[in-house]
Formats: structure tokens, sequence, C-alpha cells
């Protein structure tokens, strides 16, 4: 363990060293970096993250980051109804997005089951996504998780969870490799993938 | 197959070290702690991407140096060139290259240059529990079956989260069936695909190895091995249905394909408490040359074989008898380790066969020619 000559310093790198992908190391040379830097240069950094953290809210239909208490994807009315994206987090809404090739809404989940990091069904917006198919303007869900085995496994429980409801359930077709993440697959494979999406039929669709 | 010429930096014990093999016999000869076992390990490293002995790559460099690097040159198919290439930076992701080009998944290169190593550790098949024989024929199989590979990890995935699911039910006096359902189905998915790969290659192997046991032993007793699974007789949606109130005590999932074990026999007893010392080291040594003959069936080709310290299991008539199957080309490159010159060269005079020795000291290996041989006084 270093020793450090300033305790705001050390101060500093604790916390950066508390980001995901930050080490003790790597820490120690932003926090070194933005002292060499001008300090209203830093002084915007610091506002922007407590602003973003303070003013920043999750859309109360979808769970995606939003400005607004509804997001501009669930309030754009141009938009087709009828089918709901279930995602992991708001980066696959993003890469989503970037692909042009889908014009449904999005449920954001918020992680998928993992009971090795301590998360369970009830950690996530199931119950909330339950609500939104009571309405019947649903008729389609794209199961759109990693395809890991947590990925699978989570499928199987909202297709177990939610088979009530009078919905095709469909998963997107993967052009990549078990183990993927759904954020690193390219633009054109995401893209191709949601518009080939197949049928699910319980487990096994890798 | 064979591996024609190694260059190592900074490994283990070595500086840098350069030499060029047999391919056919090359024996390293040199005091205990000199480096020949490491060498093997290098020759390991190029054929599994990782040591046989030390699986934390980061210790495996030179003592105070930033990176060690095994590169490996072989042919291939008599006249084929391909170099491997390991380099390990302190603290960073392993770099492994076949002809420069950088593996996306090492598990892509295993199997490729396939090699058997006969090791003093291998007594643990015996000795220890179920875990090293599971890992035994685990290690067998994924040298030609990816999927395999596959399917365990997320077994053991898929293990880990019902057993914290269980934990945490346990320790909160709570219990959801739903959670564990999911989990259930996952197991027993990839369990039925496991078990009857494992059941396929046992049924393929155990008769070989029986076949080699009788030459070692030259056929005066009985041994068996027998494949003990919870899947021989029940499927796993049942065998996890009837244990869950056993596992909901335990905390950990007590039934499936990791507890699989293989009984190993002799006589109609354990042989780990009813066999002799030879007997269990003729034991050990016809269930790695089974491995061998399995693994060459099926590849087409002969592995790699490394023998560290084989005088250790073996009388030297035996290890005689060994050779003499190298060179009736029973077996491809062969590598030994041994701690005294006059006892392999002797050997070696007696069999006809291509053969290379090393002198191996402190770190450092130098090719002993035959001139050097016939200098030697008698
Ligand atoms: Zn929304």
């Amino acid at each position: 363990m270093s020793t450090y000559s300033s305790k705001l310093v050390e101060n500093a790198v604790n916390e950066l060293a508390k980001l995901p992908g930050i080490g003790r190391k790597t820490a120690l040379r932003l926090a070194l970096h933005l002292l060499k830097q001008e300090k209203a240069e830093v002084e915007l950094l610091g506002t922007s993250i407590i602003k973003m953290r303070a003013d920043a809210i999750f859309c109360k239909v979808c769970h995606n980051i939003s400005d607004n208490e509804i997001c501009t994807i669930c309030n754009n009315q141009k938009r087709n109804r009828s089918v709901i994206c279930v995602v992991e987090d708001i980066r696959d809404v993003m890469a989503i997005e970037n692909t042009s090739q889908f014009n449904g809404l999005y449920h954001v989940l918020g992680g998928i089951i993992s009971p090795l990091d301590g998360i369970g069904p009830n950690d996530l917006t199931i119950n909330k996504l339950a609500d939104r198919l009571k309405g019947k303007e649903v008729v389609e869900i794209i199961l759109a998780l990693s395809a890991t085995i947590e990925g699978d496994t989570t499928n199987f429980y909202l297709y177990k969870r939610l088979k009530e409801f009078d919905i095709l359930f469909t998963t997107i077709a993967r052009g990549v490799s078990v183990g993927d993440e759904l954020e690193y697959t390219d633009e054109i494979t995401l893209g191709r993938s949601i518009i080939n999406r197949q049928p699910f039929e319980g487990l096994n669709n890798r | 197959m064979y591996l024609e010429k190694i260059s190592l930096y900074n490994f283990k014990n070595y500086r840098s070290a350069e030499m060029e093999f047999s391919p056919k016999i090359n024996c390293f000869i040199g005091d205990n702690a000199a480096g020949k076992t490491n060498l093997l390990d290098a020759i390991y490293y190029l054929s599994f991407c990782k040591s046989y002995f030390n699986s934390i790559d980061n210790q495996n460099i030179r003592h105070d140096e930033e990176y060690f690097s095994i590169l490996g040159k072989y042919i291939v198919n008599g006249d084929k060139n391909d170099s491997i290439q390991c380099v390990q930076r302190r603290n960073q992701k392993k770099s492994f290259k076949l002809n420069k080009k950088e593996y996306e998944r090492l598990a892509d290169h295993i199997g490729l240059y396939p090699l058997v190593m006969i090791s003093p550790y291998d007594r643990d098949l015996i000795n220890e529990g179920s875990e090293v024989r599971r890992r035994f024929i685990d290690s067998v199989i994924s040298q030609f079956d990816k999927v395999y590979l596959d399917d365990l990890i997320n077994y053991n995935k898929v293990l880990q989260h019902r057993n914290v699911l269980l934990k945490m039910f346990a320790d909160q006096n709570y219990f959801d069936a739903g959670s564990i359902e999911i989990w259930d189905r996952q197991l027993a998915d990839l369990g039925h695909k496991i078990y009857p790969k494992r059941k396929t290659f046992l049924e393929n192997y155990i008769p070989i190895f029986n076949r080699y046991f009788q030459i070692i032993s030259n056929g005066k007793e009985v041994v068996t091995i027998d494949y003990d699974s919870h899947l021989s007789g029940r499927g796993m949606e049942e065998l996890l249905a009837i244990a869950l109130s056993k596992d909901r005590l335990l905390k950990y999932t007590t039934v499936g394909i990791h507890k699989d074990d293989l009984n190993f026999q002799l006589g109609g007893h354990p042989i780990k408490k009813f066999g002799s010392q030879g007997q269990q080291k003729s034991f050990i040594i016809a269930v790695r040359l089974a491995q061998y003959e399995y693994i060459m069936q099926l590849k087409g080709y002969k592995p790699v074989m490394l023998l560290d310290d084989i005088f250790d299991k073996l009388d030297a008539r035996r290890v005689e008898q060994l050779i003499k199957l190298t060179s009736d080309n029973r077996f491809g490159q062969v590598f030994i380790t041994d701690t005294q010159r006059e006892r392999i060269e002797h050997l070696l005079e007696k069999i006809d066969i291509d053969h290379k020795i090393f002198d191996i000291r402190n770190g450092e290996a130098f090719e002993i020619k035959d001139q050097d041989l016939q200098n030697i006084p008698t």
C-alpha cells in the first residue's frame, strides 16, 4: 500500500478507485492529472457529476435514463406501442437505438438475475413490466438480454412470469457467439438480429 | 507433429535458452532444482496455454523480471512450420499467438498440439479427492470437444448461483421455489449434455486402459475402472427434486455431474488402500498411456509425451520397454527428465533411436553431442 503525502489526494484516489475498471494505480494517475488542470476545468467536471446524479431520473414507464418523468422514447407517439424490447441496462437501449432498426418501446430491467452478484428477480423492474402488459396494447415482447447463462436464465424467468398474458415472446437472433455481451455487438449484426428475431421456446435458444 | 525448437526468456529459472530437439527422444539431465521440469512446463504451456504446476502466470516470470516469453516452432505433417508464442507481462493479460496471430479465446488452441504428461503428481489421481479424477476426464474430452468445455463452464456457473441461493434462503429462513426452479432447469439441461459425453468417453477409454495395464503388469492382476455418476440411474430434474430438502439443509447442491467419480479397483478392492506402491505406479502409467492412445486415435497424429522423473515410477527394465515403444513408432516425440546421466545413456545405447541429451544447470541448457559421449571415460 502506497503512502500519500496529502490526505486530500488520498481521499480522491480512494473515491476514484471505487469506479468500475479503475484500480488504485489508475486512480492515482487520474488524480494527478486533475491536479495539473485549471481549477475551473475541474470544477466543471465535479459539478456535472453532482448535477447528473441529483437531477437525472429514470423514466417512470420504461426505466430508461431521462430528464423528465417520462422519457423521449415513451413520449414519442410515432413509435410502435405494441412491441416492447426488454434490455438489461441503458447501454443496450443506446446500442439498439444506434441501429435504427427498431421503432417500438423499451423496458430496462436494471440488470439480470444473478444470485452470485446478489441480484434476484425482485431487484429488477419485472413487476413494472407486468403492469405494462395489463393494458392489452402490447402484443410482442422481444427478449434482448446478453447471451450468457445469466441472460438465458433471466429470459426463462420472464417467460414463466409473463406467459399468462397473451403475448408473443421473441428473442433476438444472435450472429455472435455465446457469452458475448450485447453492448459489444456491432451495429449491423445487432440491427439484423432484431429484424430476424425468433420465437422464444424456453431454454436453449443458444 | 513435433517441437523442433524452443526459445525461453525469463521463464521460471531461465534467463534465456534456445534448444533444438530431436523428433524422437530428448533427455534433460541435471540435479534437482536445476530446471529440468521447468523445461517440460514450458512445453506444456505451448499446448495448454498454462503451467502444469502453477496456474498463476505472473509467478512463472523469472524473479525481478517484467515478462516471460516462450516461443516454440513445430513441424506439422512433415514439412509445415507452426510457431506458437506465449508472452506474459507482469500484471497484464497473457498473449498467446499461433503464427503471429493472437487467439481470441485460449480454449480454441487447446487440443491442436496435443500433449500427455506423466509426472510424480499423477499419484494424486489415486490419493486425492474426486475432483482430481473429474479434472482428468474433463481435460481429455475438452481437447477435442469445445462445446463440452463451454457446457462445463456454464454448468459450474449455474451451480454456483444455485448454491448461493440455497445459502441465502437458509440464512434468511425463507424459500422461493420459483427462483430455484429456473436454475434447476439450466442445471438439468447442461447436466444432460455433459453426462453422455463422459459416459461415451469412458466406454471407449477403459478398454484401452485395460490393455495397457496388462502390458505393464505382465497380465497378472485384474484392475477395473468404474464410472460412478448420479445420472446413471435417474434424470437430473428428478435427482434435484428428491434432494431438495437435503440441499436446503446443507446449503449446497448435493446431486449432479459435479459429484461424478471414477472407482479404481484392483481385484475388487480400492487400489488406494489395497494396491502396493508398484501396482499403483503401473496403474497410473497405464492411465496416461491409454490417454495418449485415445487422443492419438481421435486426432490421427501422435501427441507429444513428457515423462517427468520417470525412474521414480518405473524400474529401468520398464523404462526401457517404454522407450522401445517409441522406437517402434508407437509414440512420437518424447521428453524425459532424469538426475542420472549414466542411467539414461546406458539405456539409449541399447536402443537404436534418434535422440538428444541436454545437460541442465542452474537454468541453462547445453546439448551434449555424440562426440562428447564417446569421450566419456568408461
Ligand atoms: Zn421511457
